[in-house]
C-alpha cells in the first residue's frame, strides 16, 4: 500500500524539524494525518475542515476536484494545511516517500507563516479555528433540523450569504473590533496610502467618494461589511442573523489566506527547497525531489502560479538581503504590498510577465516586461491578487422611506460582470427583504442597477 | 511535539448529502434546458441506452466579480510583444484558486442517456397511458425464463447450469477423497483424477418458465411534414423537436417503434431522416398529397390490425385552397386507421389564430382521435405534446387554438 512506514516519516520529520528550527522557522505544534485519496478530496472540498456545515456548494466542489484529478489537471503533490493551533496537515497515503518528505517541509513553512504573518495574527484565532468550524456546523445543523426552519430556508440564506461573504472589511483587524473605533477604511483609501500609483485604476478623483456622502443620509460613512450591515439593520430573524454571522466569521478566517496566497506558497516552496537540499537525500530521492519541486513551481502558461512567483521573489530577496529580511517580509506583508515593494524589473523579465487585455474572444498582450512596461505590469498584478481581485461594494446608504438598500461599487477602472451582479443583487434582496440599488460605472457612465422586491432587475443611468 | 496519525474515515462519506443536493440542482437545470438538448439529437437510430453528451451550465455561485474587460497578468516565454493576440483557450485557469472566486462560465459536460432525458421530460408531465384499449386488443402470450428447477422436460434443459452442478458434485467428491486419503494415506490412487465422471440425474437443472401476457409491441409513427418553400429552418427545427419527443414517448410505451418520414409539397414522397429535416424544397402545398402517401404506406406495410399507427402532420398551415376539401377527406380516412392523428401548426414568432386548413380540420373532423395543436416557439413543444396525448380522447382539445 503505502511505500513508507510511520517510523520512516518520523525519522525524516525529526531531521526536517531540526533544519527548520535552525533556519529560524517558528511554528505551532504540528499534527499530520495520513489519509487516503478519497478522504483527501473530501477534506479539500470542505476547505480542509474536519467538520464544516453542509451546503451544496461543497458537493459541487467535491465533484469539481474529483474531475480535475481524474483528468490529471492538477499534477501537484497533495498537501493541505489548516491554519490552526496545533496546525493540522494532511498527507496522502498513496504518495511516495519523497513527496511526503517534501510536503512535511512545505507544511512547516506554512505553519510558520500562519503563526507569524501580521494578517493571520490579527485576523484569525488559530487556537479556536477547529472549534469554531465545529460550532458553526452544529448551529447550521440545528437550524436545518428545526421543524420551524428546515433545510430549504437555511439553504436560501446560505446561498445569499455566500454571495456577499467577501464583501467585508478589507483590513483584517476584527479582533480589535468595535472597541477600537478607527478611521473608516475603504479599499481605495487604504490602497492609496500604500500604493500612491493607484490612480491608473481609479477613474474618479479621490475626494468625490467623501463628498457624495455628505448629503442628509442615514449613513454618515459607507459600510464595507454588507452582511454585518444587513444583520444589524435588516428585518431578519435571529436564526437568520446567526447564519450571517457564521458565514462572516468564516470569510474573515479565510481572508488572510486569500490575501497572502502568493507569499504563503512562495514561502513554503522556498523553505521546502532549501530544507530538502540540506537533507542529504539519497540520490534517487534527490532526483525525484528536483523533479517534484520543478512541477510545483512550474510557470503556468498564460496565468499566474503563486508558487512560482512567490518562490522566485523570496529567493531573490534572500539572495540580495539575506535571511533576516525575508523573515521580516513574511511578518508584515501581504501579496499586494509584497509585489508592490519587491517585484523588480529583473524578476519581471526573468519570469516573462506580461499584461493582457481582452480583445473580443481572444486576448491581446498589452504590456511586456521591458523598461517602460514592467511597472504597469507590477501595478496590474497588485490589483489582481488577494482581495484586489474582488470588487469593492459598500453599503452607501439606507433609504428608509421605501426601505431601499443602497450599494455603491467603488469604481477603480474595472467594470462589474453584469450577469453576476444581477444575480448577486437578487441574493441581497433575499437577505434585505426590500429593494436594493447598486451604482456602478459602465463604459464611462454612471449606472444604477435596481433590484426590486420581486427580483426584477432594471438598469438605468 | 509533532504527531503522525493514520486516519481513515472508513468509507464514511460526509460529502454525500451535499453532493446529492448539488446533483439535484443540476438535474433541475437539465430539465430546464431540455428544450435545447432534444433538438440536437438525431431522432432515429439511437438506442435509449445511448449516452449523449450535453453541456450543463454549472450551478453558479454568484458574487460580485469583475467583467472580462479587466487586464490580467500572464507568464509567457519571453517572446510576447505588445499587440500579440492569443486565443481564449490558452488563457486557462490555474485550477488552484481555492478562494472560491473562480469566475467565468463553468460548463460541465454530463453524460446522460436518451432514456434519462426522456424520463426527466415525462416525469414532470404525468403523461397519460395512451389508448389502453388498443393495447390490450393485441395481447399475446409470452414466455420468460425465471430461475431453475430440478425437474422438467428435455427442451427446457439448462445445460450450463447442469454442468455447474456436476462440477460442484465432482469437487466435493474430490475433497471427500482427499480427506479420506489423509486419514488413510495408502489409499491414494493417481487415476482418481482421470476417472470419468458422468452426469447423473440429480445434476440436471431445468428452466422454470413463466407465462406472461405480452402486450402489443409494434407502433409506427408517420411523420408527415410540409417541406414547401414557406417551411424555413426555424419551423423545421420546431417540427423536429416535436417529432423527437413523440418518438421518445412512444418508445417508452412500445418495444418497437418504426418511424416513417413523409415529406410533401404538392406531391409527397417517403424520405430518410436527413432529407426530411434538411432538404428544403420550393413550391406550393397540397396537404392532401402527404395524407394520401401516409394512407398508402399504412395499407402496404402497417396494417392497423397489427400495428398501432400514429400519424402527425406538421405544417405552417399554408395550403393551396383548392386542396382543402381533398385534405379534409384524407384526414378523415387517416383518423379511421390511426390510433391518433395529430395536426401541428407551426407558426413561430407570433400568435396566430390559426389557418384556414386548421379551422377546417377542426370543424369537419369529429373523430375522437384527432387533435390539433399550435407550436409557436421552442417552449411550446412539450406542452403541445402533452396536450395532444392528454386530451386525445377529449373533445376539448379541438377548442384549443
Amino acid at each position: 500500500m503505502a511505500d513508507f512506514s510511520i517510523l520512516e516519516l518520523e525519522y525524516w520529520n525529526e531531521r526536517i524539524e531540526g533544519l527548520a528550527r535552525n533556519c529560524g522557522l517558528d511554528y505551532y505544534n504540528q499534527e499530520f494525518e495520513i489519509i487516503n485519496y478519497e478522504d483527501m478530496i473530501g477534506y479539500e472540498s470542505y476547505i480542509g475542515m474536519p467538520s464544516h456545515y453542509p451546503h451544496w456548494s461543497y458537493g459541487k466542489s467535491y465533484e469539481r476536484i474529483k474531475t480535475l484529478h481524474k483528468y490529471n489537471l492538477t499534477g501537484l503533490p497533495y498537501e493541505m494545511v489548516i491554519n490552526s493551533d496545533p496546525c493540522i496537515a494532511y498527507l496522502m497515503k498513496d504518495n511516495s516517500l519523497l513527496v511526503q518528505v517534501l510536503t512535511i517541509a512545505h507544511v512547516y513553512a506554512h505553519n510558520d507563516f500562519f503563526k507569524n504573518n501580521r494578517l493571520f495574527k490579527l485576523g484569525t484565532k488559530a487556537e479556536y479555528a477547529i472549534e469554531m468550524f465545529k460550532n458553526h456546523a452544529n448551529r447550521i445543523r440545528e437550524y436545518i433540523s428545526d421543524p420551524s426552519i428546515g433545510y430549504a430556508r437555511v439553504e436560501k440564506i446560505l446561498n445569499a450569504a455566500h454571495a456577499v461573504k467577501l464583501q467585508t472589511e478589507r483590513v483584517a483587524e476584527f479582533q480589535s473590533g468595535s472597541e477600537k473605533k478607527e478611521e473608516p477604511k475603504f479599499a481605495i483609501k487604504e490602497n492609496k496610502k500604500e500604493f500612491p500609483n493607484l490612480e491608473r485604476y481609479s477613474g474618479s478623483p479621490a475626494g468625490s467618494i467623501d463628498k457624495e456622502l455628505q448629503e442628509d443620509l442615514f449613513l454618515s460613512e459607507p459600510q464595507e461589511d454588507i452582511l454585518k450591515f444587513i444583520a444589524e439593520n435588516g428585518c431578519l430573524q435571529d436564526w437568520e442573523k446567526d447564519i450571517l454571522s457564521i458565514v462572516r466569521e468564516e470569510a474573515q478566517y479565510f481572508i488572510p489566506q486569500i490575501e497572502t496566497k502568493i507569499m504563503n506558497e512562495g514561502w513554503a516552496s522556498f523553505w521546502h527547497y532549501n530544507i530538502l537540499n540540506k537533507l542529504e537525500l539519497p540520490q534517487n530521492m534527490h532526483l525525484e525531489f528536483l523533479r517534484r519541486h520543478n512541477e510545483v513551481i512550474r510557470p503556468l502558461k498564460s496565468s499566474i502560479n503563486p508558487y512560482y512567483i512567490g518562490f522566485k521573489m523570496f529567493e531573490d530577496l534572500y539572495n540580495k538581503f539575506g535571511s533576516e529580511k525575508i523573515f521580516e517580509v513574511r511578518n508584515t506583508e501581504r501579496d499586494q504590498s509584497f509585489i508592490r515593494r519587491y517585484l523588480t524589473q529583473e524578476l519581471c523579465t526573468e519570469m516573462n510577465l506580461f499584461e493582457y487585455v481582452t480583445a473580443g474572444n481572444d486576448y491581446m498582450v498589452s504590456e511586456v516586461s521591458d523598461e517602460e512596461g514592467w511597472k504597469v505590469i507590477r501595478e496590474t498584478l497588485c490589483n489582481t491578487v488577494g482581495i484586489g481581485s474582488i470588487p469593492t461594494i459598500v453599503v452607501s446608504d439606507w433609504n428608509k422611506k421605501d426601505n431601499t438598500l443602497m450599494l455603491k461599487h467603488e469604481f477603480d477602472g474595472r467594470e462589474l460582470e453584469l450577469g453576476y451582479a444581477y444575480e448577486t443583487l437578487k441574493h441581497i434582496v433575499d437577505l434585505w427583504n426590500g429593494k436594493t440599488l447598486l451604482t456602478t460605472q459602465l463604459e464611462g457612465k454612471q449606472k444604477s442597477i435596481n433590484c426590486d422586491e420581486a427580483k426584477r432587475i432594471s438598469l438605468y443611468g | 511535539m509533532t504527531i503522525f496519525r493514520e486516519c481513515s474515515n472508513d468509507g464514511r462519506d460526509r460529502s454525500a448529502e451535499d453532493r446529492r443536493r448539488h446533483r439535484e440542482l443540476i438535474e433541475d437545470s437539465i430539465k430546464k434546458n431540455l428544450g435545447n438538448i432534444i433538438a440536437e439529437e438525431s431522432i432515429i437510430g439511437k438506442s435509449k441506452d445511448k449516452k449523449i453528451k450535453i453541456p450543463i451550465k454549472g450551478i453558479k455561485e454568484y458574487q460580485f466579480i469583475y467583467g472580462k474587460s479587466k487586464p490580467g497578468i500572464g507568464v509567457g516565454n519571453g517572446e510576447e510583444k505588445r499587440g500579440d493576440k492569443f486565443s481564449g483557450e490558452e488563457q486557462s485557469n490555474s485550477g488552484k484558486d481555492k478562494a472560491g472566486n473562480q469566475e467565468g462560465e463553468e460548463i460541465y459536460e454530463t453524460e446522460i442517456t436518451i432514456e434519462e432525458v426522456v424520463r426527466y421530460l415525462f416525469d414532470d408531465l404525468e403523461l397519460p397511458d395512451i389508448d389502453k384499449k388498443q393495447l390490450s386488443q393485441l395481447e399475446e402470450k409470452s414466455y420468460r425464463k425465471l430461475g431453475y428447477q430440478n425437474r422438467g422436460i428435455p427442451p427446457k434443459l439448462a445445460k450450463k447450469r447442469s454442468v455447474v452442478e456436476k462440477i460442484k458434485r465432482k469437487q466435493s467428491f474430490k475433497r471427500a477423497i482427499a480427506e479420506k486419503s489423509q486419514a488413510q494415506p495408502e489409499d491414494i490412487s493417481s487415476d482418481n483424477e482421470n476417472r470419468r465422471f458422468p452426469f447423473v440425474e440429480e445434476d440436471l437443472r431445468y428452466y422454470r418458465i413463466k407465462e406472461e401476457n405480452k402486450r402489443d409491441y409494434n407502433a409506427v409513427v408517420l411523420c408527415i411534414m410540409d417541406v414547401s418553400g414557406s417551411m424555413d429552418q426555424t419551423k423545421k427545427y420546431l417540427a423536429r423537436s416535436f417529432y423527437f419527443l413523440l418518438y421518445q414517448f412512444l418508445q417508452l410505451k412500445y418495444s418497437n417503434v418504426d418511424v416513417v418520414f413523409i415529406a410533401h409539397t404538392t406531391t409527397a414522397k417517403e424520405v430518410n431522416e436527413k432529407e426530411f429535416f434538411h432538404r428544403g424544397e420550393s413550391g406550393g402545398t397540397y396537404i392532401s398529397s402527404g395524407y394520401e402517401k401516409a394512407l398508402e404506406i399504412i395499407s402496404q406495410r402497417y396494417s392497423p390490425a397489427n400495428w398501432n399507427v400514429y400519424a402527425f402532420h406538421c405544417s405552417d398551415g399554408d395550403n393551396w385552397s383548392e386542396d382543402n376539401k381533398k385534405a379534409i377527406e384524407s384526414a378523415k380516412r387517416l383518423c379511421e386507421v390511426c390510433n391518433l392523428f395529430g395536426y401541428g401548426e407551426i407558426v413561430p414568432g407570433y400568435y396566430s389564430i390559426g389557418s384556414t386548413i386548421k379551422t377546417e380540420l377542426l370543424g369537419k373532423i369529429d373523430n375522437r382521435n384527432f387533435a390539433a395543436i399550435n407550436i409557436n416557439k421552442k417552449e411550446d413543444v412539450l406542452p403541445a405534446l402533452k396536450k395532444l396525448l392528454d386530451k386525445v380522447s377529449d373533445k376539448d382539445v379541438e377548442q384549443e387554438g
